[in-house]
């Protein structure tokens, strides 16, 4: 018997606000899209050693040619260099919680692994489109968060409770486009 | 020691993503085209009730004011949160829950994974466009909170206020507003996808 899913917003709106608290109480507040560029990194230097330097001159002992890497004293090449990291770690172990989550509730068996019902009712059967979609969508949030210095986790949820200006800063722009966006593009509800 | 609690925290983050639904493509669109809004409900349930249990344990001195993490505010963020915001509705995933998702066996979130290291590597090589320029300059204080938190080395928009007492105040008005929200606001509401609460 798969566990019933999803939680009601009360359980699952207290049970992942009481998670953001004990990031900040523990360590710090939870953030993810900065691992994306620094998986990117750990990919770029095992294809060129030279993208990540030992730099003594720099605050966190590691610089990169890259502009970006070598930002803030160097503190993306130096995670880079050590994956082994908090952060790091904190990202695939989010996979790894979510992986048994999905495990419990049968998600490896749903119907609908490539197209959720939603798409299917708006765009039809076709995988390729979905996957094209998801694919711009991906290029565009994580573009996005790199510039915004921040995605959902960071600036929306960590950023406000912290009550940071940024916070308030970075919602309004992802709200302010979704919303029309999502409405455009997805104008019927799934019938399932 | 902090390897063991990325561990733990981590996997508790991403089993509370995927048991409140975030994991879920149909939800984060039935949220955004506010369908179905049981995650923006449970999203403002979160923040208030982080909000509210961070500042009041700095209060009684059980939480270090300085594990907090400040941001700083400049074009970009609201520029990169139009993009991020863009990129989220049209496949129903955010960095976190695509990850999640694609965790849970997801083909798509899958994909939405790889757009995003794509996406990241880009912006690694586009950097240089946006160093130095307006859209990288401090608004607002830079790094600043609404008001001064006892402690923290940040800036405040409202210097006069106490931003940890300002912080449970917002806090608790959050929480409030995910009970005042309803669970739909357009559409024709023929069909209860969610439990009702």
């Amino acid at each position: 018997m798969p566990l019933s899913w999803p939680l009601s917003w009360k359980t699952g709106g207290f049970l992942l606000g009481a998670v953001f608290f004990l990031a900040v109480a523990l360590v710090k507040p939870i953030g993810v899209s900065t691992q994306f560029v620094i998986f990117d990194g750990i990919l770029w230097s095992a294809a060129d050693s030279a993208v990540v330097a030992v730099d003594e001159a720099a605050k966190s002992g590691y610089t990169s040619p890259n502009a970006y890497l070598a930002k803030s004293g160097g503190k993306y090449a130096k995670a880079i260099a050590n994956p082994l990291n908090y952060g790091f770690v904190f990202v695939l172990a989010i996979m790894l919680g979510a992986g048994i989550s999905g495990w419990l509730r049968g998600s490896f068996k749903d119907a609908h692994r490539f197209m959720p019902e939603v798409w299917l009712e708006n765009h039809g059967p076709t995988p390729v489109r979905r996957f094209a979609v998801a694919f711009l969508g991906g290029f565009l949030v994580l573009y996005g968060a790199r510039l915004a210095g921040g995605c959902t986790s960071g600036h929306m949820m960590s950023g406000i409770m912290q009550t940071a200006v940024s916070g308030y800063i970075f919602a309004a722009g992802a709200f302010v486009a979704a919303i029309p966006t999502a409405m455009f593009l997805y104008p019927r509800e799934a019938q399932s | 020691m902090t390897i063991l609690l990325a561990i733990i925290v981590g996997a508790a983050f991403g089993v509370a993503l995927d048991r409140v639904g975030a994991t879920s493509p149909n939800l984060i669109i039935g949220m955004l085209t506010l369908r179905s809004l049981h995650l923006m409900k449970a999203i403002l349930l979160a923040i208030g009730t982080a909000s509210v249990l961070m500042f009041a344990a700095q209060l009684i001195g059980l939480v270090e004011v300085a594990h907090m993490s400040i941001k700083a505010a400049y074009a970009g963020v609201f520029l990169g949160g139009m993009l991020l915001g863009l990129g989220w509705a049209i496949s129903g995933f955010c960095p976190g829950t695509g990850l999640a998702s694609a965790a849970t066996g997801r083909w798509d979130a899958a994909v939405f994974v790889i757009g995003g290291l794509v996406g990241a590597a880009a912006y690694m090589l586009s950097y240089p466009w946006f160093e130095g320029t307006a859209i990288m300059a401090d608004i607002a204080g830079g790094k600043s909170t609404l008001g001064a938190v006892p402690g923290l080395d940040a800036p405040a928009l409202i210097p006069g206020l106490r931003g940890d007492l300002v912080g449970i105040a917002l806090g608790g008005l959050f929480i409030a507003a995910a009970f005042a929200l309803p669970e739909r606001l357009s559409g024709s509401g023929r069909r209860q996808a969610l439990p009702a609460s």
